[in-house]
């Protein structure tokens, strides 16, 4: 069942072959069987979701169940707020936060009548890549559990590698999109910024964060951006762009593409065989009709120190709001001003309090034309290497991550190693481009990710890339045995 | 050299409302000393003449009308508030 597509369950459902109940039964029956070795799910929705599919089972067959996302089961990011669905963040502070509205990307999903099974576990406020930081517990990699999920979003590209739910939304601030999707053997896409409403998104890095689709093909996850795609008002950032149709971009067609494969992207550091792996790929790429040649991306190598310069800043301003005094876990206190400390110093991980620190340090008096705007002015260089590249070429490929997932513990001690494995996705988000990983092969049974990136607000030729090298390949079709 | 000192510690969690034992003021010296020298590689370039970038998209001000609109009622808009009285979020004393 699990690997079938969004259109297969779609005629099924349609021909009335299965009811929208069994459809969210076989999720949670698939949940409860390897959820215990995984653990992506921070919170489930049984009850809502058993509810709700019951509700949807009375429109099969009828017009209203003609959308093609009608009935299936979904799985969501916990720093994604849904209205009366806990949303933690993997923060212990909101281990009590029952949201009074839902993020638009929610209110979307519902308008297309998918069925929210549960909210996943990620990185703590979603810093960090391997899921580590969670306030909760840490998500195993489906492939091999003594292996990372990848992240921030791990929960969400482990739930589907691990046939839990079809599709899943994930953010992606850093790479915690594309990252988590290449160590979990998954198709994850960062759309471009301000594609997809920000509200209702827990803030953590507002110039960076994007909200975005994961999904076992790339078909899937242009159906699923399709439905969450566009402007809204409520949040001031969002683009107003006219959404295109992604599913007519997937021809199979790359005859004439021209790609451009940056020299940084496959030097020192990164893993032989996924080196090799995105030769190949690249290579799959030219019998079907596209050209490569290699570029140079000069600035890359100052992308994750101008990252966590800029993210943690914006974060400190953001995670100021986490108080105790509107909601959360509130610590016991004598007055206001302990009450902000010990509520902050009880409820924050590690990661997160170092991040605010570095935030407030090269915000504060002093040192912000220093660190701060120094950053900001060399995001413009970062950024102007991606638009030089871009007027002599349709998309940049490179690997997702330097390396395949790594061992639970290896990376934990150290934040500078970890904060390396970002170091090929976090330019996409500087310059504020699309990227999708797509699975291109495995390295000792775990997956490797090939990123391939696009220009402003044209994921349809990301999609036809990621579809056509999909398409001529077998990599989608390896699943992990669990 | 030392970029950070254990004194810039306290007072920048301080100013980020966090507390901290002289451990942890030691362990987060070190690490943030580190982020920083990494930080510092950033000096290698010349941005004397580069606009720093805020926001990736060319986005004027969004304007709207300054109109009130239905969001929460007020049960609702207090029902995380870990203590209330009389309709309100309540806090400890802000002064001795």
């Amino acid at each position: 069942m699990f690997d079938k597509s969004i259109s297969e369950l779609h005629s099924l459902l349609h021909k009335k072959e299965l009811s929208v109940s069994e459809l969210v039964q076989t999720s949670f029956d698939r949940i409860h069987t390897v959820d215990e070795k995984v653990k992506a799910f921070m919170t489930l929705n049984e009850e809502g979701a058993m509810q709700a599919a019951k509700a949807l089972d009375g429109k099969l067959g009828t017009e209203e169940a003609r959308g093609l996302l009608f009935g299936l089961p979904v799985g969501v990011k916990d720093n994604i707020v849904t209205k009366g669905l806990r949303t933690t963040a993997s923060s212990q502070l909101l281990s009590n936060f029952e949201p009074l509205h839902n993020a638009t990307v929610v209110e979307r999903l519902n308008a297309a009548e998918t069925i929210t099974v549960g909210k996943l576990n990620m990185d703590e406020f979603a810093m960090g890549s391997s899921n580590e930081n969670s306030g909760y517990f840490g998500t195993r990699n489906p492939w091999n559990t003594d292996y990372v999920p990848g992240g921030s979003s791990g929960g969400s590209a482990a739930s589907v590698a691990a046939g839990e739910v079809f599709f899943s939304l994930g953010s992606d601030t850093g790479g915690s999109i594309r990252q988590p999707a290449a160590f979990c053997g998954v198709v994850g896409l960062k759309p471009t910024y301000g594609l997809v409403s920000r509200f209702g998104l827990i803030a953590f890095a507002s110039s960076l964060d994007q909200i975005g689709p994961i999904t076992n093909t790339v078909e899937d996850n242009a159906y699923l951006l399709q439905s969450i795609a566009g402007h809204d008002k409520m949040d001031s950032t969002s683009a107003n762009v006219d959404v295109p149709d992604y599913l007519s971009s997937l021809t199979g067609d790359v005859k004439g593409l021209r790609i451009a494969v940056p020299k940084e992207y496959l030097a020192e550091g990164v893993d032989e065989d996924v080196k090799n792996s995105v030769l190949q790929s690249l290579k799959k790429l030219e019998e079907l009709g596209a050209t490569w040649d290699e570029v140079s991306l000069p600035h890359s190598k100052y992308a994750v120190a101008t990252y966590y310069l800029l993210s943690s800043s914006e974060a400190s301003a953001n995670l100021a709001r986490f108080d105790g005094v509107r909601y959360g876990v509130r610590a016991e206190a004598e007055n206001l001003l302990d009450l902000y400390k010990k509520t902050r110093s009880e409820g924050f991980g590690d990661e997160v309090k170092r991040r605010i620190m570095l935030g407030t340090f090269a915000l504060s008096s002093g040192y912000y034309d220093a660190y701060y705007k120094k950053a900001q002015k060399v995001r413009t260089l970062i950024k102007n290497d991606f638009e030089k590249v871009f007027e002599d070429y349709d998309v940049i490929i490179g690997p997702t991550t330097p390396t395949p997932a790594f061992k639970v513990g290896e990376k934990i001690d150290n934040p500078l190693t970890m904060y390396a494995n970002d170091i090929l996705t976090i330019p996409v988000n500087l310059a504020g481009v699309p990227a999708i990983s797509v699975p291109c092969g495995l390295s000792n049974g775990l997956p490797v990710g090939l990123q391939i990136i696009g220009k402003h607000f044209d994921e349809k030729t990301v999609y036809r890339v990621a579809h056509a090298f999909e398409q001529a390949t077998d990599h989608h079709k390896a699943k992990p045995e669990l | 050299m030392s970029r950070i000192t254990k004194e810039e510690v306290k007072h920048v969690a301080n100013l980020a409302r966090l507390e901290m034992d002289e451990a942890e003021v030691e362990k987060f010296t070190t690490q943030l000393d580190d982020i920083i020298s990494m930080a510092e590689q950033l000096n290698e370039l010349d941005t004397e003449n580069v606009e720093p970038t805020t926001h990736v998209l060319d986005l004027k001000n969004v304007m709207r009308e300054d109109k009130v609109q239905p969001w929460l009622t007020r049960e609702e808009a207090l029902k995380n508030a870990p203590d209330q009285a009389n309709g309100q979020v309540k806090v400890p004393s802000i002064f001795e």
